[in-house]
């Protein structure tokens, strides 16, 4: 709801200020500015997709399940039944969605992370 | 606090390279408040050798009540003596520093040449024609390392699969953090352990980023001795495969520079036993989870300690990596 500037526009635009002093940065400050710039990277990037992708997760824990909720009490139960042993690797459909939202948040965390090929 | 190293390196120095030796400018490599690295020389009648100092300050926590996991300094220094006796290619250490050295806890050890660096080793040109040797000298150094005796005086804890799981469970509970997958991988871990080997001698941190590389012999020293223990000889094996240690070689499950086959057979080949290819994807997937459970700790302790900064709280962005890849794992029906 809230533009001009967005909360995208804002982080991006401090990382870049940031990313522009780096070079004048020595040693563990240089570093330092880098892991930052890292930082508002994974924020800029779940203010766009984070939404999406929680919404996506809801569904997928909510058809696994066969109940309905907000995300914090659908993964509580879903934790719940795979420590119970309830629910585990033979379960369908269980690793296809936790696969697919990981794929999303990684998308975020590390876009540049390839996962195990093994 | 550079002053009493610098000081107590130039006592130190006749020892290290003959009568007459001085010492040239130490200077600190790395470490945080519990271990410091320091790269020194020393120049004598036998002309100039580069060194090492591990150093664990005085006004630092002692190995056995950090975390639990850290073995003393002295116990690293013999175990790296042992283990270059029984053939793993390992830093010489020529002196172990006692009360009389003013050092505190500390040893010296002697520089190899090569690189540590896990990026290059799986990216850089310079290491083309030696990387496809790697993972089988993995292999092979393994078997070695595992046949090593404790030396005398030498205690270790021993920690097999269900040990680990019921030490980074604890942690995770304690945690209160939820997430499915670390949820998923304990219980399908403990259900799924394969049958304990005989203990032996276990690196414990055995992956690239700890082995010298050189790039026209291979693996010229394995580093970073702090974790030994007794346990399963395919945890090693296992660790080195862990993708977070491949630096983007995803494709090449041995540190990011070789494949399973090699590993294995380097290891059967000099003598290795007890390991096949579920029991390293096993270890690999306890291994990501360990890691995770790791990342995830210390993001929180950024809570406890405000100073731990930018870099405590993006590590714990790294959890969801370790879960895709235990996810992985999973997929291919271990």
């Amino acid at each position: 709801m809230i533009n001009h500037p967005s909360a995208v526009e804002l982080v991006d635009v401090v990382a870049r200020w940031i990313d522009g002093v780096r070079p004048q940065l020595q040693g563990r400050d240089a570093f330092m500015a880098r892991v930052a710039v890292n930082a508002l990277g994974i924020a800029s990037r779940e203010l766009a997709q984070g939404r999406a992708l929680e919404d996506a997760a809801i569904a997928r824990y909510a058809e696994l399940l066969g109940q309905t909720g907000d995300f914090d009490a659908l993964n509580d139960e879903l934790c719940r039944r795979l420590r119970a042993g309830e629910i585990g690797v033979s379960t369908p459909g269980l690793l296809e969605a936790l696969s697919a939202n990981l794929t999303a948040q990684i998308a975020i965390d590390q876009p540049t992370y390839r996962p195990d090929e093994g | 606090m550079s002053e009493v190293v610098a000081e107590a390196l130039t006592r130190l120095a006749p020892k290290l390279g003959g009568a007459g030796a001085v010492l040239e400018a130490p200077q600190r490599l790395s470490g945080g408040a519990s271990m410091e690295t320091w790269a020194f020389a020393v120049s004598g009648p036998d002309g100039r050798r580069d060194l090492i100092l591990r150093r664990r300050p005085p006004s630092a926590i002692p190995a056995e009540s950090s975390d639990g996991r850290a073995v003393p300094l002295a116990v690293e220094a013999a175990l790296i003596q042992a283990a270059g006796e029984a053939g793993v290619p390992v830093p010489p250490v020529p002196h172990v520093c006692g009360p009389e050295d003013g050092l505190g806890e500390a040893y010296v050890m002697g520089r190899v040449e090569g690189e540590t660096l896990g990026r290059k080793i799986v990216g850089d040109p310079r290491f083309e024609a030696v990387r496809p040797k790697l993972a089988r000298q993995c292999g092979e150094i393994l078997a070695r390392l595992h046949t090593v005796a404790l030396p005398a005086g030498v205690e270790l804890r021993t920690a097999d699969a269900a040990a680990e799981l019921d030490k980074y469970e604890e942690v995770y509970r304690n945690s209160g953090a939820k997430r499915p997958v670390i949820e998923l991988a304990f219980r399908h871990l403990r259900d799924h352990a394969p049958k304990a080997s005989q203990a032996v001698l276990v690196h414990g941190d055995f992956r690239n980023g700890n082995l010298m590389i050189h790039p026209e012999t291979g693996v010229a020293a394995v580093l970073d001795w702090e974790l030994p223990h007794l346990g399963d000889p395919a945890e090693d094996l296992g660790w080195l495969c862990v993708n977070s240690w491949r630096f983007g070689r995803a494709d090449r499950p041995v540190g990011g520079f070789g494949d399973y086959q090699d590993l294995l057979d380097g290891y059967l080949s000099a003598g290795g036993k007890d390991v096949t290819l579920e029991k390293v994807l096993f270890w690999q997937a306890l291994g990501s989870l360990k890691w995770g459970v790791m990342c995830l700790i210390m993001y929180m302790s950024m809570h406890v300690n405000k100073e731990a900064g930018v870099e405590r709280a993006v590590i714990g962005r790294r959890v969801s990596e370790t879960e895709i890849d235990i996810i992985r794992i999973l997929e291919r029906g271990l």
